[in-house]
């Protein structure tokens, strides 16, 4: 039987390294059945998340022979070289709790800071917002609202990693949803809260997050949006124009 | 570590200087025409309004441009944070404005 061989991170924050497993090689495998593998046949000491094993989770997301990916829709022969071996680690820029599970804590602290809870503009007593599918800025929510949350973008993210404190383009793109959002109450207090030292304006616009998302979103769009929504709104309150 | 001000100064700023540094660019091919002499410039330059507030602006925008993306250079790469990072920006924004304006003085008083 052919084997794959996987390396895969071990330990903490403080120190971890690889250790090496052999895999039996099957005709169709993800990247999470070999970590599922490890951890059922050999290993039951491996840590790893997982739930739902279809992409709409978003909780396996992993470095995959260093680069950011959803481990249950990626596979192995999409990424497996020559050389028949596939490094395993845990997402970048998020502290490790062991092995391949991060702490996801600051990235979802990140959505709250920029706004990204529901603001609500109505009670339950008024009737709902009628929204036309075809208005510019349900179109424009459209595009950024398919997030699960994997993490993949804020692992991918050159900008997070030069500077611990900066949203994200995961959160960015959220607050830009929201922007959209006719049903969102008090916009201003999104774009104030998009516009500080840790927002949308330190994106160098590499497009990393773009590149990597697994559902194909465009943070990088929604944060290059969010900044002109922000210059506008700035230059008009210097101008003394209300809207 | 950029916050809306700064960048929108940057962006401001970039605005300024993209036709001064094709005016610039225009000039120094012009100048070079026959020969580049001293004497030659400074007849062109000492005595003219235009051409000291043209590079005045310029010195401003630089130095207001440059600072700025500097200091996000200080930030990300070498960790500055905090005090320093804001004395090593403006060190280097004043630094550029005075050598800058001393320049344009000397040319075009």
């Amino acid at each position: 039987m052919n084997t794959i061989t996987v390396q895969v991170s071990r330990g903490s924050e403080k120190h971890s390294e690889f250790q090496t497993f052999e895999v039996p090689e099957q005709e169709n495998q993800t990247v999470l059945d070999l970590v599922t593998y490890i951890q059922e046949y050999i290993d039951p000491t491996l840590s790893y998340r997982f739930a739902c094993r279809v992409g709409m989770c978003g909780s396996c997301g992993m470095m995959v022979n260093g680069e950011p990916r959803w481990t249950c829709r990626t596979h192995v022969k999409k990424v497996l070289g020559s050389s028949k071996t596939i490094e395993v680690g845990p997402l970048k820029n998020l502290p490790v709790i062991k092995d391949l599970v991060v702490d996801m804590d600051t990235f979802f602290d990140k959505w709250i800071a920029v706004g990204g809870v529901h603001h609500p503009s109505k009670n339950r007593h008024q009737s709902i917002e009628k929204i036309s599918e075809l208005s510019a800025e349900r179109m424009s929510a459209n595009e950024a609202v398919e997030c699960i949350n994997c993490g993949v973008c804020y692992a991918s993210c050159d900008v997070v990693s030069a500077n611990s404190d900066y949203f994200g383009p995961a959160a960015l793109n959220r607050a830009w949803s929201l922007v959209n959002d006719v049903k969102t109450k008090n916009k201003d207090s999104i774009l104030e809260a998009v516009s500080g030292n840790a927002g949308c304006h330190n994106c160098h616009s590499q497009q990393n997050c773009s590149n990597y998302c697994p559902n194909e979103l465009n943070p990088s769009a929604s944060i290059a949006s969010l900044k002109r929504t922000v210059f506008a709104s700035k230059i008009n309150n210097l101008f003394g124009n209300s809207k | 570590m950029i916050s809306a001000k700064l960048f929108i100064l940057q962006r401001l700023t970039a605005l300024i200087m993209a036709p001064l540094v094709l005016g610039h660019l225009a000039l120094m091919i012009y100048a070079v025409q026959g020969g580049l002499s001293a004497s030659e410039i400074l007849g062109r330059t000492q005595g003219s309004v235009f051409w000291a507030i043209f590079y005045a602006l310029f010195v401003f925008a630089v130095a207001i441009h440059a600072a700025i993306g500097v200091r996000t250079v200080l930030f990300e790469w070498l960790k500055i944070r905090g005090s320093v990072l804001e004395l090593l920006s403006w060190s280097l924004g004043l630094a550029l404005l005075v050598m800058g304006l001393y320049s344009v003085y000397a040319v075009t008083a």
